[in-house]
């Protein structure tokens, strides 16, 4: 396993947000954390990430516990894109970019000639090139993510987070974004696990291997979007009556309201 | 939208270079300054009179006869231990703000502003009125207690702004203008209760050069050289911290020890400068300031180009405070708060709005 979690509990004051959750990641999955507001998908993604620790449990990183691991180390197995984070505005978009190589630099080491060509095939991939001599504070929500997922694949670590990657994003860059998103996990599959926190149950269905359904901090149904995304899960979760058919093309579910 | 990867747009280059031309057009900026420093004053003495004296120190010239010893005495004794001494002093300021300005992600830190140099100006008082001998050869205590001072002010400061549930700038710089306040009347209540002989020494602490020694250049080094050494290694992190703690923290930056190890290097190299030349605000928020608009964010350029800056500035705003009103001599914190105050107000307009509070 790459990622095991046992007994996580995690509670913001008097409320539990996360209770008592036992599950592993293994190699090579692309994992979905899905629910509706407030379940806890973000919170789990902040404990397997580190900015939060457990109230109670433990996590365990390639066998190691979770909170025995420098902020270097981490950094070097575990990238995250977080949702909405205040960013300095005066950072242009390549030196942002660059940041994401600091887990592999000593204190007196500057970037080398292939750690900018690193962050150069990033800004590539996610196309943000138009952007790089931009600044933060000048360019879009979506366009802040873009370059956020451009960090990220830029720390090239096994394990990449990513907290609702698609939100500010129009339907092509959805999609775009979902397709890097697969490319680079595929890249790395061999020892690598991309989990995201996602409210589309459609693209969830569309690119995962694996869903984890969330309700009130605790997980509803673990499987395939098949057998994750059935009438009936969807109705005693969300509360709504839905009708799924099968996607053409991909075979997965698609959910109508 | 431009096309996909690797069809447009080859000719992106990511690079970082060090700025050694605008490090080189520096240190020509403060030669420059620096011989002015040294030439003008309000005794006149004819430039090729201050060439040729301090050449005749590397003994270039042995028949100095027509050169009184008396401009011997004003150039070599007097005014270039000052412009160096004001050369480093305003390197550190320059630096330490710049620090500041990077640690607390607020635009307006400033060594004066947080309170430091209230507080390291009154750990010297107390030391300077307490009777006890500081100078032992090249070694000062002076520098150490402004040290204690200055460190348990950013402390009080840093405590508050985050007790306060937010690290926001305005809570910082509140906090830092109550200490430098409490600290500035503490050393107040300490001068009127001194021996009224040694007041006169104290009148460094309006911020100035007018007794400036060689000895108090070389008294200040060490803590200089420790203290940039510190910070310049931590330029690319600080580039990192620039982000959200937790964002910083995933990239692999140890925050708190980061923070810790620039906290006191900066304040080091600030008490170090308050020691000898008092309290001077403002050069180190106008130094990073001119260098931000003018080549950007990034330390590794920041901070050594901010260092340049803040000696030009100040060996500048010093020979202004002894010459303005000759024969007289303004404290050369009036000229730096002069020039200061009016570029405060325009740093923070122009940062209103998201970055000023919303970092």
């Amino acid at each position: 396993m790459v990622i095991n979690l046992h007994n996580v509990s995690f509670k913001y004051g008097n409320m539990n947000v996360i209770q008592e959750i036992t599950t592993g990641f293994k190699p090579g999955e692309l994992v979905s954390l899905v629910g509706p507001n407030g379940a806890g998908k973000t919170t789990l993604l902040k404990l397997l990430s580190g900015t939060l620790k457990p109230s109670s449990g433990e996590i365990y990183i390639y066998d190691q516990l979770s909170y025995d691991l420098t902020p270097k180390n981490r950094a070097i197995w575990v990238s995250m894109v977080p949702q909405n984070p205040k960013l300095p505005d005066e950072i242009s978009i390549s030196d942002f970019v660059m940041l994401g190589r600091n887990p592999h630099l000593g204190l007196l080491q500057w970037e080398s000639k292939e750690d900018f060509n690193i962050a150069r095939e990033s800004i590539f991939l996610t196309e943000i090139d138009y952007l790089s001599k931009r600044k933060l504070g000048e360019i879009s929500g979506g366009e802040k993510q873009r370059a956020m997922l451009a960090l990220a694949i830029t720390q090239q670590s096994p394990i990449m987070l990513l907290d609702e990657p698609t939100s500010n994003l129009d339907i092509s860059h959805q999609m775009k974004v979902m397709k890097i998103i697969k490319k680079i996990h595929e890249q790395k599959s061999e020892f690598g696990v991309t989990v995201l926190a996602i409210h589309d149950l459609n693209i969830a269905a569309q690119f995962s291997d694996r869903i984890l359904l969330f309700s009130k901090g605790s997980i509803a149904a673990d499987g395939t979007p098949k057998e994750v995304l059935t009438k009936n899960n969807i109705k005693s979760i969300y509360g709504s009556e839905v009708t799924i058919i099968t996607h053409p093309e991909h075979g997965t579910p698609v959910i109508l309201p | 939208m431009k096309s996909p990867a690797n069809t447009s747009n080859q000719d992106l280059v990511l690079a970082y270079k060090y700025p050694w031309n605008k490090i080189t057009l520096g240190i020509v900026v403060i030669l420059i300054c620096a011989v002015s420093g040294v030439a003008v004053g309000s005794v006149h003495i004819p430039i090729t009179s201050v060439f040729l004296i301090l050449f005749s120190k590397l003994d270039l010239f042995n028949e100095s006869g027509e050169l009184t010893s008396a401009w011997h005495t004003i150039i070599w004794n007097i005014r270039f231990p000052r412009v160096v001494l004001a050369l480093l002093v305003g390197a550190s300021l320059g630096i330490s703000g710049a620090t500041y300005q990077g640690l607390f992600k607020n635009p307006l830190a400033d060594p004066y502003l947080i309170g430091v140099a209230s507080g390291a100006s009154l750990g010297a008082t107390i030391v300077f009125l307490s009777g006890i001998p500081f100078t032992y050869g090249y070694f000062s205590l002076l520098p150490v207690a402004s040290f204690c001072g200055g460190i348990t002010a950013v402390f009080i400061a840093y405590l508050i702004s985050i007790k306060s549930g937010n690290t926001h700038l305005s809570t910082l710089l509140l906090a830092g203008l109550a200490i430098g306040a409490f600290a500035t009347a503490i050393t107040g209540i300490l001068m009127l209760r001194s021996d009224p002989d040694l007041r006169p020494l104290l009148s460094w602490l309006m911020g100035g050069f007018i007794r400036a020694q060689w000895s108090h250049s070389i008294l200040i080094m060490p803590y200089m050289i420790v203290g940039v050494s510190f910070i310049l290694s931590h330029s690319r992190i600080l580039n990192t911290m620039q982000l959200e703690g937790y964002y910083a923290e995933s990239l692999g930056v140890n925050i708190e020890k980061s923070k810790r190890i620039l906290i006191v290097s900066a304040t080091l190299v600030t008490a170090a400068a308050v020691s000898f030349s008092g309290l001077i605000g403002f050069v180190g928020l106008i130094a990073p300031h001119i260098i931000r608009l003018l080549w950007g964010t990034d330390y590794r350029t920041l901070l050594p180009l901010s260092g340049l800056t803040g000696a030009a500035f100040l060996i500048l705003a010093d020979l202004t405070a002894r010459t303005i009103v000759s024969p007289i001599e303004l404290p050369v914190g009036i000229i730096t708060a002069l020039v200061g105050s009016p570029f405060f107000v325009y740093v923070l307009l122009r940062t209103k709005g998201s970055t000023i509070d919303g970092y």
